[in-house]
Parts: C-alpha cells; structure tokens; sequence
C-alpha cells in the first residue's frame, strides 16, 4: 500500500545565497506508513524540525518532493491547504500560539477553517477536549488562566481537533513534569488507536521515544542516519554515541551484561527489562 | 520571508573600520551625512563617494551585503527618482502625453537616487560593523552632556540596547507563531483588508503576550544582578581613543570642509 506521507529526495538550504548559507536537509528519503507510530530523533540542528515543515507544507523544498498519498503537496494551492488539515502540525511549546478568549474557542480556530459546519466544529471540539483528558468545564475559561500543563493540552487538542491523518508532535512533553509527560502520551496513544491517525513524534529523549513507538528515524546533519525498529537502531550504539546520541540507559546495562557473557535480549524499556530477568529466574540460571 | 530583515545586523570583524570607537564612527557617519546632503555638483559627490567607498573597502563588507540593504526601499528609491526625472525644469529632451524629460531631470534624478542609496549604505555599514552594545555604548557617551540636562541618557541607550537585542528574538518567535497558526490553517493571504487585519490577531496575541513575558523575565534577571540604572555604573571595555580615531574623523572633516567650499565654490 502506498504510504501515506513521502518524501523523494528531499533538499533544504536556509539563506541560499548569502554568508549564512546552511544545508538543513540533504536528499532525504523517508516515508509514513498509514496509522504508525513513528519516532525521529536527532540532536539540536540535525535537521529534525526543518524535516516536519515539509511534511505539513510550511516549507518548500530546495529540491525533491513530499507526496502526500501520493500526490504532490505543492501541486496547487488547495491540495497544499487540504495538506496543512490532513497532516496536523503540533510545535514545541505550543501552548505560546494560544490566542483566543476562551478554550472553546482556541480549539475551534482549526476545525472553523477548514470550514466545517458549527455542528461538526463542536462535536470535535469536545472530542478533542476528551481526548487530551480535559473536562468540560475548562470549555469557557481563557485560556490564559490554565496551568502549564493545561494550555499545553489545549494547543495539541487545536490540532487534534482537525483530525489529521498524520499527527506530527515535536518534543511534545518537553518542560513536563514526569507524570504530565506519561499523561500526555497516553493521550496521544488513545487518539493514534480511535481514529488510527499516523503519529510521528520528534524527540530526543531515547527513552521516551523507544518506549512509545515500533519504527525508529535517526538523524544527523541532515540526513537521514538510520531507520528502523528501536531494537535495530540501537544495536548500532557504538556510531550513535559518535553523534552525540545515547541509547537508553537500560539497554545500555544490558548491552555491557550480555558482553560479559550473559545471555539476555535486547530491551529497550524498563517494562521488558523486567520480564526479561524475571524470565530468568523462572528458568533457574541466576 | 522574515529572516530577510538585516536592520541592526552586524557581521563581526577585525578590520579597521570595525576597530574604531564607536564614538568615532557615529560622528563620522553625522559628518558624512552633512556632507552628503550638502554635496551639489559632480566634484562634491565624487568626493563623498570616494569616502564612502574607502570605508567599505577597509571594513571587507561585500559589496553584495551592502546593495542587499538597499533593496527595502528599491520603491522609494524609484518612486524619488522618477518623480526628479519628470518634474525638473530645464532644456527639454522629450514630451510624451504629460511628462516630460530634460537634462536637468535626469542630473537631478541621478543625484537623488545617488544620495539616497549613498545614505541608506552609509547607515548600514555603521550597523554591520559596529555590534549593538558598542553602538549604545558609543551613544551614551555621546549624549552624555545632556545628563547635565536630566536627560536620562542611560535609560534611553539601554532600552534601545535591549530593543535591537530583541529583534531576532522576536523575529525568530514571529516566525514560529506564523508556522504554528498556518498549520491549524490561519489564512493570510486572501480576503480584503477587514479580514486580512483580522488574521493577523491569531499572531499578535501570541506575540505580544510572548514580549510581555520575556520583558518580564529580563527585568527579574537584571534585578538579580543589582542592575539600578547608570548611577555610578562602570564599563568591562573602556572606550579610549587611539590615532586611527584621530586619522578618522580629520579625513572626516577634511571631507566636509572640502564639500562646504566646492559648494561656496559654486561648483
């Protein structure tokens, strides 16, 4: 089946032409399969962010393509707007873009311009506000007098409420407090399995990317430097480390025992780390 | 599309001209000036020309950077010079329906658009090659004087320190609250004035909340460092003087001096 976001040769160059020319993207060949859960990794400037503009077409390539199902997401001006609904953006600290009196209203502003009937708008409005675990009573307020942790929910039920196909998060649990994050993600989790959307989240926390997603995307200055599942990509700590990148700390313990002889899996999370010892002390050996 | 603004821009630099003291450069640039709007003849402008290509030569800005400056206001360059090209009086070269183009036209647009692109450069290789702590500091000197006056000299010059600090902050968080509100499909391309003015509230209340915050937070971690105003306030980098200043500002002068009298000249 084809996928549902692609990109074909994919080039980027920020201020062609002058002394601060900078080479973002270099021929980068990557796809979105329909209802994945992706993660892209990479350290500060790998090209990551500028990587998820062209996804949702707020970029234009240097050179190469991005289809969408397919098409061209440049091919005229509406397919470019029907792309920008279909592939639904989240930014880093996105409770800054927050603007309107109130919550409701905040949420609405996507789903309204995709120019949905005010029945619709508001059945998505509460559907989202369900979704990012909100209750209805925030509805009203301004959402200038919620939480942290509130207004970033809001800002991502915005997106949410547009029901992309892809939703694309970068460092959406950044500046959370460790139970705001897992909520967050759980979140995200329930949305990905009820409207079986694409998620692709851009991080660089090891951690919470392996725990989350099955298909891994490793970049470095640009390119695209490995791509596949977490236990694939981290079998390669050793080139990892030489970009500034750490595999998780778990399965660096693991790694370190199994080179002293023991016999265990690769794990990737501390849930399979602890199945994998109490399995072997089922089978008697420790 | 907004990474395009280079006001206030500085290229760092060891050349000569990135040495001066800022002081210096800012009277020079006065000087300069003077003598641009003074300058009348072919002579005069050739001189002030020569200047202003001597000072690009030592600071090795290309000359690419500089023309770049320029294109903001290519309209108003146009815009004056047509304007000088159709509605000067003299010797007619040609007439159709109601313009008419003489010599004395074309000199004077010429002149014109060779005074204002002469500025506009002028202006912009002072910002380049001076960094903007350098440039308030120099004018905070300068004005130090109207102290004497309870002009608030430092206030001012640190408020316009902080302001040209914050424009690519604030470029760069504009920038971003663009992205963000276009991918939830804000529109501000199409519709007429009322809706275009309307679409650009979902970017302005995010901004100027955004100002308010980081205003906010600056002015915390400047109390956290004692900071009370100029009072009794020192420098890390003393400006002094040096012989390279003196040279400066007497070819400076001599430039003026030398515009003053080609015009009592009557050349």
């Amino acid at each position: 089946m084809q996928p549902i976001l692609q990109t074909k040769q994919l080039c980027h160059t920020y201020s062609s032409g002058t002394p601060f020319e900078h080479t973002a993207l270099d021929r980068v060949d990557f796809r979105i399969e329909r209802g994945e859960f992706l993660g892209i990794i990479g350290h500060t400037g790998s090209g990551k962010s500028t990587l998820i503009r062209h996804l949702n077409a707020l970029l234009r390539p240097s050179a190469g393509q991005v289809l969408l199902d397919g098409e061209d997401i440049w091919k005229d001006k509406a397919f470019t707007r029907q792309a920008r609904f279909r592939v639904g953006l989240v930014f880093q600290y996105p409770e800054y873009q927050l603007f309107e009196e109130t919550v409701y209203k905040d949420i609405a502003f996507g789903p309204k311009n995709m120019g949905l009937e005010a029945r619709e708008v508001d059945r998505r409005v509460r559907e989202a506000l369900g979704f990012v675990g909100l209750g209805e009573e925030l509805l009203e307020k301004s959402p200038f007098d919620l939480s942290g942790g509130q207004k970033r929910r809001v800002a991502i039920a915005g997106v949410i409420a547009m029901e992309p196909e892809v939703l694309i998060l970068d460092e959406p649990t950044a500046g959370l407090d460790p139970a705001g994050c897992e909520a967050i993600l759980e979140n995200i989790r329930a949305f990905q399995r009820s409207k079986g959307a694409a998620v692709v989240m851009v991080s660089h926390s090891m951690e919470e990317v392996a725990a989350n997603v099955r298909r891994l995307v490793v970049m470095d200055h640009g390119r695209i430097f490995a791509d596949g599942s977490p236990t694939e990509v981290f079998a390669r700590a050793e080139e990892l480390r030489a970009i500034g990148l750490t595999i998780p700390q778990v399965t660096e313990v693991f790694r370190r025992l199994r080179a002293l002889g023991l016999d265990l899996p690769a794990v990737y999370t501390t849930g399979q780390a602890k199945a994998a010892i109490l399995a072997r002390r089922g089978a008697g050996t420790c | 599309m907004l990474k395009d603004i280079t006001l206030g821009q500085f290229f760092p630099g060891t050349t000569i001209v990135h040495r001066l003291d800022p002081r210096t450069k800012l009277i020079l640039l006065v000087v300069y000036i003077v003598a641009l709007f003074t300058a009348k003849g072919f002579l005069s402008y050739g001189a002030v020309l020569a200047f202003l290509v001597l000072a690009v030569g030592l600071s090795r800005i290309p000359v690419k950077t500089l023309m770049k400056s320029l294109k903001p206001l290519l309209i108003v360059i146009a815009i004056t010079g047509l304007l000088n090209l159709f509605y000067t009086e003299g010797r007619v070269l040609a007439r159709f329906w109601v313009f008419q183009i003489t010599v004395e036209g074309i000199i004077a647009a010429f002149l014109m658009v060779l005074r204002i692109s002469m500025l506009v450069a002028g202006t912009f290789l002072l910002t380049y090659t001076t960094s903007p702590i350098a440039l308030t500091d120099g004018l905070e000197l300068l004005m130090g004087p109207l102290k004497k006056l309870r002009v608030p000299v430092h206030e001012l010059s640190m408020m316009m320190c902080i302001a040209l600090r914050f424009i690519p902050t604030l470029t760069e968080e504009t920038d971003k609250i663009i992205s963000a509100q276009k991918a939830r499909g804000a529109d501000f391309e199409t519709g007429n004035l009322l809706r275009r003015g309307k679409a650009l509230l979902p970017i302005l209340v995010p901004l100027f909340i955004s100002a308010f915050r980081r205003a906010d937070e600056l002015a915390t971690a400047m109390e956290c460092r004692c900071y009370h105003g100029g009072e009794g306030r020192t420098r890390l980098r003393q400006p002094r003087y040096l012989m390279h200043d003196f040279l400066a500002l007497a070819l400076g002068l001599l430039l003026l001096a030398g515009v003053i009298t080609l015009r009592l000249l009557g050349l």
